[in-house]
């Protein structure tokens, strides 16, 4: 890092707005950044064991039989309508124009954070960039036992 | 020597309009075939040629050729409103260069028998006249003849066949994996006895010529199917032989008994020769392709050893590694091809979709020799191999249907692109 010292005042303004600049980014951005990363991390292994059998390590699913995790209006529209299709699973639905005539089960066996965590990778994955789905997102598209 | 040899070319001359004089009197395309330099990108035996004879025909499913050499095309999806393509080549080269669409359903199933013309939806069964030009009559007015088959979504399709005493054989897939409580959910455990049975997993009969039949006229042919998508009615031995699809994701819900790779491989798909009650044990067994036995499915309390009463279902008679998707079944029965193929299976491989992560498998034609007394006499060979292309996870062909020409040749659709290919034998 290189500061041309034109002056001393510029230095003492930089030695001051620098730390607390750091301190800014360091204070929201990086945690932030890692609980995503820590979500999508955890979320690799929800997906790998419960979902790559029909949607393919890739997201790209099987022609006819398993829809595509890629950019579909699901995967990166309303949280809550994709956080009850991984609840209550899919069938008989269009996805993108396609039929498939796979069925997809219902993952309500899944935690609150399993979910979540799968759901953040899926959005955050395969080519899609979307917002993170929480645990309070989950909790609240749970039906009241 | 010269008066021998000119009674040789008379009796050859003779022996040869002969031989004009007895086919069929429609039109058979009289040029030899001639295959493709590569062989229309696939991978064959020695001496057999193949030839791309029609492309982007559509979802083509199962295939039927006519004995005027005409190609029917069942397709899944409708192609300028039509759910049939007939194709025809006018000029002999063997490639077809018409095409004329009908029906306005889409299905799987085709064939034609008795001057008439089958074709299936994933509910109903419809047949259509063929005229005095051995074309069909009328392609907007097919009586249905089977009706209220389920359709729920999974295993929907309804390939058939027929057999020489007027009667058809159509499948009804179960739509489930196992016949779990809650189908396809960790953990739910299999109904017993399992109700889907009742009305699909098996093979139904009906009459050829009888309209509207449903489940109340139809006899539960063969059960405990849990999918099947060949079947072939072999004249040799006059018997139904089927292929069945096997059950998904042993490895996703028992991690504990199976490997990821024993996942990809089990169960077997089956091949089964069948009568009047076979059952063949779908939900309660499957056939495991490591350990060479059929046993209970673990929804039924199955841990890989446990057989319970599976030894006293219907044995399959050609095992597969697991989820290859037998697609089509054909007994040959030309003259075209080698001795050996004479009586014996084609059956054509879709490819799979549930052996992820092990790269996929499957997308090929495979053969099985088979004896006089209709049981396999060898080992099943792959015939025809190369459909999928560079990327076997992104299979650019999938050998679908497969059908038997006038003159022997065999022809194979995919329901990718909608591709027929034409295999030759050159003696
Ligand atoms: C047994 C196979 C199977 C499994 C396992 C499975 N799905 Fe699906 N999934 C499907 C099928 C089939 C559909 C489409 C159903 C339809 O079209 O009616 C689907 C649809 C979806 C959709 C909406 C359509 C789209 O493509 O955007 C999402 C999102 C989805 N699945 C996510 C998941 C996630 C996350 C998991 C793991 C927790 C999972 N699925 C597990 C088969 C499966």
């Amino acid at each position: 890092m290189r500061f041309a010292p034109t002056g001393v005042n510029m230095k003492t303004i930089s030695a001051i707005i620098f730390p607390v600049l750091v301190l800014f980014i360091c204070a929201f951005t990086l945690p932030q950044q890692s609980g995503l990363k820590a979500s999508k991390d955890r979320g690799k292994v929800v997906y790998d064991t419960y979902c790559l059998a029909c949607h393919m390590q890739d997201g790209g699913g099987a022609p006819r039989m398993n829809p595509p995790l890629i950019k579909t209006k699901f995967v990166l529209g309303d949280k809550k309508k994709l956080i009850g299709i991984v609840m209550n699973g899919l069938s008989g639905v269009e996805v993108e124009g396609e039929d498939y005539s796979n069925v997809m089960a219902p993952h309500n066996f899944l935690t609150d954070q399993q979910i979540a965590d799968v759901l953040t990778y899926v959005r955050n994955n395969f080519g899609n960039k979307a917002s993170a789905v929480t645990v309070a997102e989950v909790k609240a598209a749970r039906p009241k036992k | 020597m010269s008066i021998f040899r000119q009674s040789f070319y008379c009796l050859m001359a003779c022996l040869l309009t002969l031989s004009a004089c007895a086919g069929d009197t429609t039109k058979v395309a009289t040029n030899s075939p001639v295959p493709d330099p590569d062989n229309g990108g696939i991978k064959l035996p020695a001496g057999f040629g193949g030839q791309i004879v029609a492309d982007k025909v559509g979802r083509v499913r199962h295939i039927f050729v006519n004995s005027n050499g005409d190609l029917y095309a069942k397709l899944e999806k409708l192609k300028d409103g039509k759910g049939i393509m007939r194709l025809r080549d006018k000029n002999g080269d063997g490639k077809f260069d018409e095409t004329v669409g009908f029906g306005n359903f889409i299905g799987t199933g085709m064939a034609i028998k008795n001057g008439y013309l089958y074709a299936s939806s994933n509910t109903e069964v419809f047949r259509y006249k063929l005229n005095e030009k051995n074309e069909v009559a009328d392609g907007a007015q097919p009586e249905k003849i089977i009706t209220g088959l389920w359709d729920h979504h999974q295993h929907e399709a309804k390939p058939f066949t027929l057999d020489n005493d007027g009667n058809i054989y159509v499948t009804i897939g179960a739509p489930s994996n196992c016949c779990q409580v809650q189908d396809r959910v960790k953990g739910s455990p299999g109904q017993s006895p399992c109700p889907i049975l009742d009305s699909a997993g098996g093979v139904w009969q009906f009459k050829v010529d009888k309209p509207n039949q449903s489940y109340a006229e139809g006899v539960r042919y063969a059960t405990g199917l849990r999918n099947v998508m060949g079947l072939d009615w072999n004249t040799a031995v006059n018997s139904l032989y089927v292929t069945q699809h096997g059950r998904d994701q042993l490895f996703q819900f028992y991690p504990e008994m199976y490997s990821q790779k024993e996942g990809a491989e089990n169960p077997s798909e089956e091949m089964f020769k069948v009568k009047l009650g076979s059952d063949c044990g779908w939900p309660y067994c499957y056939y495991d392709y490591t350990k060479k036995q059929k046993v209970l499915n673990p929804e039924y309390g199955g841990d890989r050893t446990k057989a319970g009463d599976c030894g006293s279902k219907e044995q399959s008679i050609v095992q597969f590694p697991g989820h290859l998707a037998p697609n089509d079944l054909l007994f040959y029965t030309g003259d075209m091809f080698p001795e050996k193929y004479k009586n014996g299976a084609f059956i054509a491989f879709h490819g799979s979709w549930n052996r992820a992560p092990e790269p996929q498998a499957g997308y090929f034609v495979v053969f099985v020799p088979f004896g006089k007394d209709g049981m396999p006499s060898g080992n099943w060979e792959v015939f025809a191999d190369g459909f999928a292309g560079a990327d076997i996870n992104r299979a650019t062909y999938r050998p679908c249907g497969l059908a038997q020409g006038p003159d022997g040749s065999l022809y194979i659709s995919d329901d990718n692109q909608g591709r027929i290919w034409r295999i030759t034998y050159k003696k």
